[in-house]
């Protein structure tokens, strides 16, 4: 049994909790179970289940902590595992950021769990492959994907009062078409809560005409392009610059939100005045984790609005040093975008590029945010406010602050990788090379 | 990679431990009885060929920064899989209740995936064979086991690099540990029981120097390499060190933690004002440290055949060295004297191990010969396709809970034939950049075209170093870049980089791999400038 309702896992906190003898102790009881099934060359190639629970308990004395955990809760287990956090935590080294444990928090009402992902078997998960490889087969294209879905639970005590529990759904599925020729390639990404949200066929259907779209793409000169960007391929840049917004990185100087002559920019109009980034753990499209890893409530919070930084990552340690309120990470987050549709994006632009999806992005310059990657499976040439053809991909070098001070128009934003982004067209992105890669 | 090579997010599972239940093995008989419950329950149930592998997965890793530990990871990842084919069809599951009950439901749950996809499977799975071995062991051969090492004196030694960073000018340090140390038994139908104890280990650190009045900050890794070793890597020896230019020293089988932090810190702080590079074309001369990188990109993952095959469309992506320019048999992949090839027996490497994943005998073989593509990486149901009639051995799962895939053997870069060492390549250069230390990555996903950044940049002009350079990445073609090599020093250069968290599959799993090389020379290169203000 892996998965526990709320009583059973508190039953078993509170026998862990009376066990222990030190000053503080904090525990996290979690579960999951889960299945997935990848296909390729129109063929499942590997499906499989697992599922496991574990019992951390995390003992201090003074600033002095030890950790352990187990997966067996009778008494005898649990009284072993508790002396044992209690032992290593005599040999652990002082800590002087340790922070006591937080006394019961304020929860909101979670919306992570939807009883038809749970009931995902190896059945749906056959079902789901088969609507994606009988029309890849049907159209001659060969299809490649990849669904993943699971339940969670976790629950956290600790001897400071503070009981938290949630419980969690998720699926996440992938597909890629690719022409037989390999000279086209298109791709869908769709991921969500709640099953019964999901289209296996409308997936297959747009990564099937993307392949089909993208064939004998021509090779046009790498250089500054107006972009259109599908949430897709936005994410890809957007989504590190929210995780780049700690606090202590900035102060300590040593992040593009540390400011010239020290401190950060907490305040400081970095992008185009049209962006605003959220996060809320009740979003009824992207809802997440409502309490962070030491059991602290996560709440709504605006990140970035009117370009400016509004709000930026404390830790408990360093809000404490700062004399400020602490601000943990949230599970996801929202960029709001317009109303325009990315068909309308591209029929206003006079001569663009589109992008489907960007690939292999990785970090060149912390300093100034700047990344590189490439555009993969579906880049087209935009004139006259028409897609005219496809081209081949190219790499980028370019950095998201410059790219939202570079922002044309703001599409509807859509759930991607449990995030919302908008569709955006951007001026002067920077392609520095192409790319042979279909 | 596709999703990362070498991304540096470190995975951290399983149950906490104390330091001295790792040293305490499970009994080797009590996994062989294990073993065969789970065979005969796949077999039972309708399995042609069954596999199980018993996984005790041990991480010790140790988080430190400036003159503080942030965090000390103890943990044990302890269960089974169970790997089936029923009608041509694989099937997995994996359990940690290691129980003769847990262990017959996880075979019978295999079966059933199996069942439940058979009727999608037009191309049924068919295996290279492999000889029974019958009960057999094979051991990492370490000097001293890092999980014995008392945890206080591995804090000693990275707070102490700390220090030493510290009082050279840096203004952060982080350094890490990471050790790792898989007990695994393998078992299958063909009659093979496999016991292997392995060790790998890594220590790392980022040095950082800022400079606060103009906003600026400028960072430092480590030239460390992971390695498949025991803590005698920390030994530091110097007939272990090299010198490079303007004071670096490399390290080959032993590395000194605190003298690489000493010189990081000076060096970061030098970057601060160093000049930015004019982009353009210019001669590299890669050090091993760097250009293991580079080979791990554009020719170790290329030439997977999952890749090539398509396995791995929906992911990491395909790959340009398709097998038709291998029938050939004359495609060009490097200039004449550049020879890569594949093993998982290198010692001292994170690669090496007596048997894989699926309890094939462990190899060395050629990938690129005088730079013409001779052959890929190849496992048991995948062998056939390339003619081959056993598999590479470079099956791989990261976990008892994870799927064994095939995953990249060591491929390293052959040295030179001629006595020629780097500072003689630097003397060659008139207008050049040398590149020490991993930086940043990035290639496409049929890995044609890439762009790489590194940890220190030095300006060549006329035979000389005249100077550090910021700001520097080089982007090529795999093809192009491979057939401008155009020396490789010799032997006594020879070392390796590694690579301790590569990212491949989905789900996504972790593997460890050793690159070697001697410094190598690339002409006509295409350097971009990375500056840009914001």
């Amino acid at each position: 049994m892996s998965i526990l309702s709320k009583e059973e896992a508190k039953k078993i906190l509170d026998r862990a909790l009376s066990l222990s003898k030190a000053d503080h102790v904090e525990l996290s009881l979690s579960g999951s179970k889960g299945g997935n099934i990848r296909f390729a060359r129109n063929n499942v190639s590997t499906a499989g289940e697992e599922s496991t629970i574990s019992l951390s308990i995390s003992s201090s004395f003074g600033t002095k902590t030890g950790a352990t955990s187990i997966n067996e809760f009778d008494d005898a287990s649990l009284e072993r595992a508790v002396r044992r956090s209690e032992e290593l935590a005599g040999f652990a080294p002082e800590d002087r950021e340790f922070m006591p444990p937080l006394e019961q928090q304020e929860y909101v009402e979670s919306r992570n769990f939807v009883q038809s992902t749970a009931d995902i078997n190896a059945d749906y998960r056959a079902k789901v492959a088969k609507a994606n490889l009988l029309p890849a087969r049907e159209e001659g294209v060969i299809a490649a994907g990849f669904l993943q879905d699971g339940e969670n639970f976790v629950a956290r005590a600790n001897s400071a009062g503070l009981f938290a529990y949630d419980r969690r759904t998720n699926m996440d599925f992938t597909i890629t078409m690719r022409t037989e020729d390999g000279t086209g390639s298109g791709w869908a990404s769709r991921d969500f809560n709640d099953a019964n949200l999901f289209d296996p066929e409308e997936a297959a259907r747009v990564a099937i005409d993307k392949a089909v779209a993208s064939r004998e793409a021509k090779a046009i000169e790498p250089g500054n392009y107006t972009v259109v960007l599908e949430p897709a391929a936005a994410i890809g840049l957007i989504g590190p610059m929210v995780r780049s917004m700690g606090a202590r990185q900035a102060d300590e100087g040593r992040s593009f939100l540390s400011k010239r002559g020290g401190g950060n920019r907490l305040g400081d109009k970095i992008v185009d005045s049209r962006v605003k980034i959220y996060s809320d753990p009740q979003h009824p499209i992207v809802p997440s984790n409502i309490f962070d890893g030491s059991g602290q409530a996560i709440k709504p919070m605006t990140w970035v609005e009117n370009g400016e930084v509004k709000n930026m990552f404390y830790s408990r340690f360093w809000a404490k040093e700062k004399g400020v309120d602490p601000i943990p990470f949230p599970g996801s987050f929202v960029m709001e975008g317009g109303s325009a549709t990315t068909e309308e994006l591209i029929k206003s632009t006079k001569r663009g590029i589109l992008v489907t999806r960007l690939w292999y992005i990785r970090s060149v310059d912390p300093q100034t945010l700047l990344y590189t990657g490439l555009t993969r499976d579906g880049t087209f040439y935009i004139e006259d406010g028409e897609i005219k053809y496809p081209v081949k991909n190219f790499r980028f070098n370019e950095s998201p602050i410059i790219m939202l001070n570079n922002l044309e128009e703001l599409g509807q934003p859509q759930r991607i990788n449990g995030n919302m982004v908008p569709a955006m067209k951007i001026r002067d992105f920077t392609f520095t090379s192409l790319s042979d890669a279909v | 990679m596709g999703a990362g090579a070498l991304a540096f997010s470190v995975p951290i599972i399983g149950r906490a431990i104390t330091p001295e239940e790792a040293l305490i093995p499970v009994d080797v008989a009590l996994k062989k009885r294990l073993s065969d419950i789970a065979l005969n329950a796949a077999t039972s149930k309708g399995a042609t060929y069954a596999d199980v592998r018993i996984g005790r997965y041990l991480n010790q890793y140790l988080f430190t920064r400036e003159d503080r530990v942030q965090n000390v990871v103890n943990n044990e990842s302890y269960g089974v899989g169970i790997r089936v084919i029923v009608k041509g069809t694989w099937g997995f599951a994996a359990t940690h209740d290691v129980t003769e009950a847990g262990i017959a439901k996880a075979a019978e749950n295999a079966v059933a995936i199996a069942l439940a996809n058979a009727s999608l499977q037009d191309e049924p799975v068919q295996l290279a064979p492999v000889k029974s071995y019958g009960e057999v062991e094979w051991k990492t051969p370490i000097e001293q086991n890092a999980f014995e090492v008392p945890i206080s004196d591995k804090i000693d030694l990275l707070l102490g690099a700390n220090a030493a960073a510290m009082e050279n000018g840096a203004n952060f340090v982080n350094s890490n540990l990471f050790m790792v140390n898989e007990q695994k038994y393998f078992a299958s139908t063909d009659g093979n029981y496999i016991d292997q104890d392995i060790h790998r280990i890594w220590p790392t650190f980022t040095v950082t120097a800022i400079d606060p009045k103009e906003g600026k900050f400028k960072t430092r890794q480590a030239l460390s390499a992971p390695m498949g070793m025991g803590y005698e890597y920390l030994k530091g020896a110097a007939a272990d060190k090299l010198e490079g230019p303007e004071g670096i020293i490399f390290y080959k089988d032993s590395y000194d933690f605190k003298e690489d932090a000493t010189i990081a810190a000076k060096q970061a702080k030098e970057m601060l004002t160093a000049k930015s590079v004019d982009p353009g074309k210019y001669t590299m001369v890669l050090e091993p440290n760097h250009l293991g990188l580079t080979i791990h990109e554009s020719v170790g993952h290329p030439l997977e055949l999952d890749r090539v095959l398509g396995y791995e469309a929906n992911y990491a992506g395909t790959s340009f060295a398709t097998l038709d320019k291998w029938k050939t048999r004359d495609f060009e992949y490097g200039s004449e004297i550049v020879n890569l090839f594949a093993d998982k027996t290198q010692a001292k490497s994170l690669g090496a191990v007596g048997y894989d994943d699926e309890g094939v005998p462990t190899k060395e073989w050629d990938l690129i010969k005088d730079g013409k593509l001779v052959n890929y990486q190849a496992i048991r149901d995948q062998a056939h396709i390339i003619g081959e009639e056993e598999s590479h051995g470079c099956c791989y799962a990261d976990n008892w809970s994870s799927v064994q895939f095939q995953r990249m053997p060591n491929v390293s870069l052959r040295p030179g034939k001629e006595k020629y060492s780097a500072n003689e390549m630097i003397k060659d250069v008139e207008k050049g950049i040398f590149i020490a230390g991993r930086g940043s990555f990035s290639i496409d996903q049929q890995r044609y075209n890439f762009q790489f950044g590194g940890q220190v940049f030095y300006e060549i002009k006329d035979g000389k170093i005249v100077g550090m350079i910021n700001d520097v990445a080089y982007q090529s073609n795999t093809q192009e870049f491979w057939n401008s090599c155009s020396k490789i020093c010799d032997e006594s250069d020879y070392r390796m980089f590694g690579s301790f968290f590569d990212g491949k599959g989905q789900p996504s799993q972790i593997s460890a791999v050793s690159h070697g090389s001697s410094t190598a020379r690339f002409d006509d290169v295409n350097v971009i400038n990375t500056a840009r203000n914001i």
